[in-house]
């Protein structure tokens, strides 16, 4: 496929480059494909297949004119910390040890980057591919100082942990966040990613994590968006699920001008799980974009993937699931379902499920249903005295139960339930 | 308590209701029989308020307000209650939640607090007995994955609830076995004083046999083209639509 390319990316690179501290932990190799492929591919425009229904170029051209990587410090996070979870802390891409908890647990180690021993610099970039994404390309040239999570073999953490990614620039600024979540052999652990975006000038996030679960491993994850109507987010997560691993993940989007995330999930060997949620209300001229990929690489796994969007005004969802069962991915089970609401005539949503499938003894399904509030029940609740208002919440509410409902989290539960402010 | 006049209602330009007048007073049970199509489900849903429906002529009067002029909450909130023919299911609403607003709702309407939840709760299972309803559906999505007849119970269940002064029973004894036919109609008796009454609509007359109506008005084609006493619809079962579509077919 022929991409037209633009400018945007030299010119991206030029202005953070001159602000950018020199990353030392990622290898030489990657690094200088990154570059390449920036240089080669550019920011990637609607003409790019996957980025069809959102233009990064355009946005960054109209909306970035005058990038000046000016980063404002946070000085307390005590508000956004959850009852009972241990807090991690990276502003503006940059682990901070000093505000984040003192954590002295049993086999859970934390390190930045910028101290990473040689088995982590052998972890970054490793399947995150540099070549397959302009983003992921960004990233890796100029990643901010991010840390390394390793839960070690057979520990099971009992208390979940709660990243919270915080910007605040002062300027038009490129964040680039970056993380290794490593799950060892048989460990267990419930991660919450909290987005928060305070910057008083337009931030554009641009995350990758790259997740290991190792043989047995469990992973509970939460992905929290708060990015505001300044925030513009693209968000890559790579992860990598082994042997009777299960990997769970539930992306809660409640704000940001731009959120595209790109969840991809190679299940690498046989007898592993992955589960993927979504849920995401927009207003004004929104976009959320999710688009994932499931990768059946070997037998006997099974996939499943809801996401529900709730869109409103003149703004636009976007659902794009690719699943592929490679020949060897016998007995694959993959589920995938996109449900949409859209509140006006001038929301859109796009949604296109792409199952690539090579193996022949599988089971695979995708459903997708977009309406309108039904007006059947609708009327039902105003025949028992129920206001439109109120008739609206429930049935809101009710539709964004479902997702809602995996946060077995409570206080996380309650803090997405008040910020969808559906109730 | 309601005096309709006239009421002419089109759908898509069709012709439903062609003139259909009809008094009900406090106390009084009204049964409303008719084929299949005569417009019995439209008169309700015009009554309670769908929005689907163009009113061309005629007017309602509610306890002495203009019923037309109201939205569907504000009707329901004045007391008019509908038990619909074919239940809305509502998948992710529990039947709790959703009465606990319905009541609130209408009682902030009529300047009251809310409901204290103790209140409530004790409510909810003096009604549920009443019906003879599983306390399980209770706890269920809106009728989501009930039979028919628990649909139909959960009708006269949330009218128990809400206490209002006009119930209109649409085809609420169609789906019911002989058993679930006797528990409704015995609920419905329990509930009826002096001061509500009852539009029931039904094909047969075996529900009438349980809730025994003050007058029986026979709709064809949009028009009440005969009305009487109990005796009429035991006429109309011996004799059956036929006749009545033979005698009125003329008038057309
Ligand atoms: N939404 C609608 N659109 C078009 N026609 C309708 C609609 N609702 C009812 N009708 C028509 O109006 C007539 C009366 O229907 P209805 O009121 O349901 O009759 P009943 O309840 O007496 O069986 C029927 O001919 C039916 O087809
Ligand atoms: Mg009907």
């Amino acid at each position: 496929m022929i991409v037209e390319k633009t400018h945007t990316a030299q010119l991206l690179i030029e202005k953070i480059s001159s602000s950018a501290g020199k990353v030392n932990f990622i290898n030489d190799t990657a690094l200088t494909k990154a570059l390449f492929f920036l240089e080669e591919k550019g920011i990637p425009t609607n003409k790019h297949e996957d980025y069809k229904y959102c233009n990064v170029d355009a946005i960054l051209k109209k909306e970035f004119k005058n990038i000046s990587q000016q980063f404002s410090e946070v000085k307390t996070i005590s508000e956004y910390k959850l009852e009972d979870t241990i807090t991690i802390v990276v502003v503006n891409g940059n682990y901070s040890e000093e505000l984040s908890d003192k954590i002295i647990l049993k086999g859970l180690h934390i390190s930045a980057f910028n101290n990473a021993d040689s088995e982590t610099k052998q972890m970054i970039a490793s399947i995150a591919n540099v070549e397959s994404d302009s983003f992921i390309a960004l990233n890796t040239a100029f990643s901010g100082n991010g840390f390394h999570l390793q839960v070690q073999k057979n520990t099971a953490l009992q208390i979940p942990i709660h990243i919270l990614y915080i910007n605040s620039v002062s300027a038009e600024s490129i964040i680039n966040t970056r993380n290794i979540i490593e799950l060892q052999e048989g460990a267990d652990a419930t991660i919450i990613e909290h987005q928060i975006n305070l910057s008083n000038a337009k931030a554009f996030t641009n995350f990758v994590s790259e997740k290991f679960l190792a043989t047995n491993a469990k992973l509970e994850c939460y992905t929290i968006q708060d990015e505001k109507e300044n925030g513009y987010a693209v968000v890559t997560n790579q992860v990598k699920v082994s042997k009777h691993a299960n990997y769970n993940n539930t992306t809660i989007t409640l704000s940001g001008q731009l959120v595209r995330n790109n969840h991809n999930v190679v299940l690498a060997d046989s007898n592993c799980e992955a589960h993927l949620n979504g849920l995401f209300k927009t207003n004004g001229t929104q976009l959320v974009d999710n688009h994932t990929l499931m990768d059946h690489q070997m037998p006997h796994c099974e996939s499943n993937e809801l996401y529900k969007g709730i869109i409103d005004d003149k703004s636009t969802g976007v659902f794009n699931g690719k699943i592929y069962v490679r020949k060897d991915a016998q007995k694959t089970n993959a589920y995938q379902s996109s449900k949409n609401i859209l509140l006006s005539d001038d929301a859109t949503i796009n949604t296109k499920p792409q199952l690539e499938i090579y193996a022949d003894d599988v089971k695979c399904s995708h459903g997708t249903s977009t309406g309108k509030i039904e007006e059947e029940a609708m009327f039902y609740l105003h025949a028992r005295g129920i206001g439109k208002e109120s008739a609206k919440k429930l049935l809101l509410n009710a539709f964004a139960g479902e997702v809602i409902d995996k946060i077995k989290i409570e206080s996380l539960k309650n803090l997405v339930e008040q910020k969808l402010n559906l109730i | 308590m309601i005096t309709i006049k006239n009421l002419n209602a089109s759908i898509d330009g069709k012709e439903i209701l062609r003139g259909i007048n009809l008094e009900v007073k406090a106390g009084e049970v009204h049964a409303i029989m008719g084929p299949n199509g005569s417009g019995k489900s439209t008169l309700s849903s015009v009554l309670a308020g769908r929005e689907d429906y163009e009113i061309t002529q005629g007017e309602v009067t509610f306890n002495g307000k203009e019923l037309l002029e109201m939205s569907a909450e504000d009707r329901a909130r004045e007391g008019l209650f509908l038990a619909f023919q074919y239940p809305v299911e509502i998948p992710g609403v529990s039947n709790i939640n959703f009465l606990k607003t319905a009541i609130n709702e209408i009682r902030a309407y009529h300047g009251k607090e809310e409901m204290p939840a103790k209140d409530f709760l004790a409510l909810v299972k003096e009604k549920q007995k009443l019906v003879e309803l599983d306390g399980k559906l209770t706890g269920r999505s809106v009728n989501e994955g009930f039979s028919g007849g628990e649909k139909k119970r959960n009708e006269i269940f949330q009218m128990a609830m809400l206490e209002p002064k006009l119930a209109i029973l649409d085809e609420t004894d169609s789906g019911l076995d002989i058993d679930a036919l006797r528990i409704v109609a015995s609920g419905v008796n329990k509930l009826k004083t002096k001061e509500n009454a009852y539009i029931v609509i039904t094909h047969y007359q075996r529900l009438l046999e349980h809730i025994v109506p003050d007058f029986v008005h026979i709709l064809y084609k949009g028009k009440i083209v005969k009305s009487g006493g109990k005796e009429l619809a035991l006429e109309l079962e011996e004799k059956g639509y036929d006749e009545i579509k033979k005698q009125f077919e003329l008038v057309d």
